[in-house]
């Protein structure tokens, strides 16, 4: 497979590539998961939406031939699954953590359910758009064929920098995720806001499982998310709860999660479980880096039970 | 926990009340029972209506769900064979929960202990089976013990958030695994499935006598009520949970919460690494990837819904061992797919969880204050 012309070379163009493709639900996640803790909650339940996301949309697209309709189901899945963690944290004394951890189990088994008849079938997929068309390196080409969801999520990242920064909207999340007793006293349901936040960031996330099965690895099977959900809950906490970090972030993970493929291809094939790991153990690395048992982590919002 | 301390407070306020009658002066244990029952009825319920839009008949899947976990001796020893390590995953999370902590990351200490465990087997071949055994308990149980005691560390030294921590390294345990099973450790005999070397017909625990259910049963019985021991009547397990309730108060009182919690994961993790060994020694008999069966996280939801009580675990796992006993019967007799099981566990979870909502509000159970 390796090109003789390009030799060890394949395997950083692979990795480049695999940043842009692989990263792509690492951003759509964490960004949905950016504006729900920004708002002073946690959801770790978007692993299974994420899976719940990937599913809807592998169906709809197989059902209506149009991979586009797929992605808007799996948004709507998302918000859908947003919604019913945010009604069941509005309840006293419930713990959003603990109604994460059952979304997880109650998505992934959802979509395991209800997906058992798309495992066979083909599902209309995303188009990509060839950058690469200048090159003669069917490799080069190869990592230059980017997806428009991949665009749409890298112009998201400094849209939300933005509206955190400078809109209404922006400032009642953070009022929220600050200080619930400030925003209440401002007349404002905290409540409201988080539920609003929790759907916008299922509709996101849900959006990042479509781009798995629609587009990278492209079909639908229960193997399909393991841990890229939490992977990209864990990468806001040490993106600071900033959206343009969040971009980085998720591009090096995309990185980091393409090496085992990329060394796959080049025949180095010894360690290839640990280097499909690589991604866990980068999160479980920066997070021993960043965090501190001192001090809260600078821009942490302050009601997130998760820094405390 | 939060919601303990205020139910304790609610009870402490119940008692002097005059003559509040049974219902009154019970109440708060009343619902302890009431509540997850009704939670489980609620779920059974909503997973009733879902199995009927997928047009099957939900009473054709009560009963088969009753039949498939407890209808019959076989069914029993099925139902019990999975409670086992269920009740030893669920100390895993319960364990910690005393302290404050949700760990959710049993099943990466299950598959380390089952690696432990089976390193330990192969590098005894030859010794006394109990040796073997004995050696597989103890490796086991230091390889998950060491594994939770990780993410323990982790929040205690740096700070980072345990349930995420621990759900990060079951995919490492489960990337290690994979790795030392198709590599280092992989018997070259096990084409289809990688896997490693057998521990020895020998060396299995066996079935309690007169049954088909391995001792691993007892395994878990036993920590179990130790576990319920160690923090309910021991000045331990009391330190333990002064320190769940208030970090700063323990650290006052000059209790060394950097130990507690060090202990209580590594304990924690060694349940689980001990689930690993049984599933090892009295089922696969060898380490591969079948080990990944999902124990970790329905032990997860066994100590929810036993509200992190060792004692009420038992029946919990023996309950929901049931639940996934049945999941082959609904697969063959309705036409469910497998993931159903996951689906109605998924529900009670949900339901389970928004019932803390309902504690110190049913209005019958409400003492007069």
């Amino acid at each position: 497979m390796a090109d003789a012309s390009l030799g060890l070379w394949t395997v950083p163009l692979a990795v480049f590539g695999g940043a842009i493709r692989v990263s792509t639900p690492f951003l759509f996640v964490s960004l949905g998961e950016c504006i729900t803790e920004r708002s002073g909650r946690i959801n770790l339940g978007l692993e299974g939406t994420l899976v719940m996301g990937a599913m809807s949309a592998y169906g709809i697209s197989y059902l209506s031939g149009s991979p586009w309709l797929g992605v808007l189901a799996a948004g709507i899945t998302g918000a859908l699954f947003g919604a019913l963690h945010a009604g069941i944290c509005s309840l006293p004394r419930v713990n959003d953590i603990a109604v994460g951890i059952a979304l997880m189990l109650l998505g992934t088994g959802l979509a395991f359910f209800l997906g058992k008849p798309l495992i066979e079938p083909t599902a209309a997929r995303l188009p990509a758009i060839d950058f690469g068309w200048w090159s003669d390196v069917p490799q080069l080409r190869a990592a230059l064929r980017i997806n428009v969801l991949f665009l749409i999520g890298v112009a998201i990242a400094p849209l939300l920098y933005w509206a955190f920064k400078t809109t209404r909207w922006g400032l009642l999340i953070r009022t929220a995720g600050e200080s619930a007793d400030a925003a209440r006293a401002m007349g404002h349901s905290v409540l409201l806001i988080r539920l609003r936040a929790t759907m916008v960031g299922g509709f996101l996330a849900g959006i990042g499982g479509s781009f798995l099965s629609l587009f990278y690895p492209g079909s639908w099977n229960e193997g399909l998310s393991s841990g890229q959900g939490i992977t990209a809950v864990a990468l806001v906490i040490f993106a600071r709860w900033d959206p343009m970090l969040c971009l980085w972030a998720s591009l090096a993970f995309g990185g980091a999660a393409a090496l085992g493929p990329a060394l796959q291809s080049v025949g180095i094939t010894s360690g290839y479980h640990l280097f499909n790991a690589a991604p866990y153990i980068l999160t479980l690395a920066i997070m021993i880096i960043t965090c501190s048992p001192k001090r809260t982590l600078t821009g942490a919002p302050a009601e997130l039970s998760i820094t405390r | 926990m939060t919601t303990e301390t205020a139910e304790t407070v609610e009870a402490a306020g119940v008692a002097p009340a005059a003559d509040p009658g049974f219902l009154q002066r019970h109440g708060a244990s009343i619902e302890y029972i009431l509540i997850p029952a009704a939670a489980l009825v609620g779920a059974l319920a909503v997973f009733g209506g879902f199995v009927a839009l997928y047009g099957k008949n939900p009473l054709d899947l009560y009963f088969y769900m009753y039949y498939g976990a407890f209808g019959t001796a076989f069914s029993w020893q099925n139902t019990l064979t999975r409670a086992a390590p269920l009740i030893l995953t669920a100390l895993c999370t319960a364990l910690p929960a005393q302290l404050g902590m949700v760990i959710i990351g049993g099943e990466g200490a299950l598959l380390i202990g089952a690696l432990s465990a089976t390193s330990a087997a192969l590098a005894l071949q030859g010794a006394a089976p109990i040796v073997v055994q004995i050696a597989m308990v103890i490796a086991g149980m230091i390889g998950g013990g060491l594994w939770i005691a990780l993410s323990g560390g982790l929040r205690q030294y740096r700070g980072v958030n345990e349930t995420i921590s621990s759900l990060l390294l079951v995919y490492i345990a489960l990337a290690i695994l994979n790795h030392l099973v198709e590599g280092p450790m992989r018997d070259p005999a096990s084409l289809n499935k990688p896997s490693t070397r057998e521990i020895g017909a020998a060396n299995m625990i066996g079935s309690i006598p007169g049954t088909d259910v391995h001792w691993g049963l007892v395994f878990g019985l036993v920590a179990a009520v130790a576990a319920y021991i160690l923090i309910y009547h021991t000045t331990f397990g009391f330190a333990a949970r002064v320190a769940g309730g208030n970090i700063r108060a323990a650290k006052i009182v000059g209790l060394s919460v950097g130990k507690l919690i060090m202990t209580v994961c590594f304990l924690a993790g060694s349940c689980a690494g001990l689930a690993g060994m049984i599933e090892v020694a009295a089922v696969q008999g060898r380490t591969n990837a079948n080990l990944a069966a999902g124990y970790g996280f329905t032990g997860i939801l066994v100590a929810f819904l036993a509200r992190q009580n060792p004692l009420a675990i038992i029946p919990v796992a023996i309950l929901l061992g049931g639940i996934s006993a049945s999941g082959g019967l609904l697969q063959r007799r309705l036409g469910l797919p497998d993931a159903s099981v996951l689906v109605l566990q998924g529900i009670i979870f949900v339901f389970v969880l928004a019932s803390d909502a309902l504690y110190g509000r049913i209005g019958l159970l409400k003492g007069k204050s």
